[in-house]
């Protein structure tokens, strides 16, 4: 009954398969940016604060 | 003053995970910059009621993430003062990004209920635990795993035409292409 497994068990492995993927892309969307690291802006805004708080 | 050194080294480091997440809620690059801004300048103003020796990130997340809900609120009541419509406005997420490998998963976030997108992108891409984003997004771990679990399963319907296997495993996926 081999076949008949197989047909059971496609749905659950295609959902699998497909979380799986859409868990890795959303994860390399997300490192895409923080890959890109602080914008100038950040640390220019973070000095200001810094200064005029001393 | 060594401690305020500290809080901005901190928050300094915790700026490209803001962004990440403030994009992946907006879905605008731009807007995700204003968001993380508008995070750093509450925080400072308000370091006093950060509690020593507890998560600065999830302190910072908890910040932009109020402040999101907040503008989201707002500019939805606007845009539908104006013309009734919202989905009409969002124009395509690579446009507004420059990430175009990524441009279907963005807009398929946009479609999501905001509750369900915040839950998916903490537990899913920002790595916190369940009861990290609960703490977050102020509900109960029951409330976020049921969240994440309804925001999977919505992604993968709105992306199964772009994550389609071989054709003969999953002949039921193609049936949208068709349409």
């Amino acid at each position: 009954m081999p076949q008949t497994e197989r047909l059971e068990e496609s749905p659950k492995r295609l959902s699998r398969d497909i979380q799986r993927k859409i868990g890795q892309q959303l994860r390399a969307m997300y490192t895409d940016v923080v890959n890109e690291g602080v914008p100038d802006r950040f640390a220019d805004l973070l000095r200001r604060l810094d200064d005029k708080n001393k | 003053m060594p401690a305020q050194d500290d809080m901005r080294e901190a928050m300094l480091a915790a700026v490209p995970n803001l962004r990440a997440f403030a994009v992946s809620l907006c879905g605008d690059m731009d807007r995700a910059n204003d968001l993380v801004q508008e995070t750093l300048l509450r925080a400072w103003a308000h370091q006093d009621s950060f509690e020593p020796g507890t998560n600065m990130s999830a302190w910072l997340f908890t910040i932009l993430r109020n402040h999101f809900r907040t503008e989201y609120r707002k500019r939805r009541r606007e845009v539908e003062d104006a013309d009734g419509g919202y989905a009409e406005r969002l124009t395509s997420p690579e446009a507004q990004t420059g990430h175009v490998e990524f441009g279907e998963l963005r807009e398929a976030l946009l479609h999501l209920p905001p509750d369900q997108r915040e839950a998916l992108i903490l537990v899913g891409a920002s790595g916190f635990s369940y009861e990290e984003a609960a703490h977050i997004c102020e509900c109960a771990v029951g409330t976020i795993k049921s969240r994440v679990n309804r925001a999977r399963k919505k992604l993968a319907e709105l992306l199964t035409i772009e994550l389609e296997p071989e054709p003969e495993s999953a002949p039921q996926v193609l049936i949208r292409r068709a349409v």
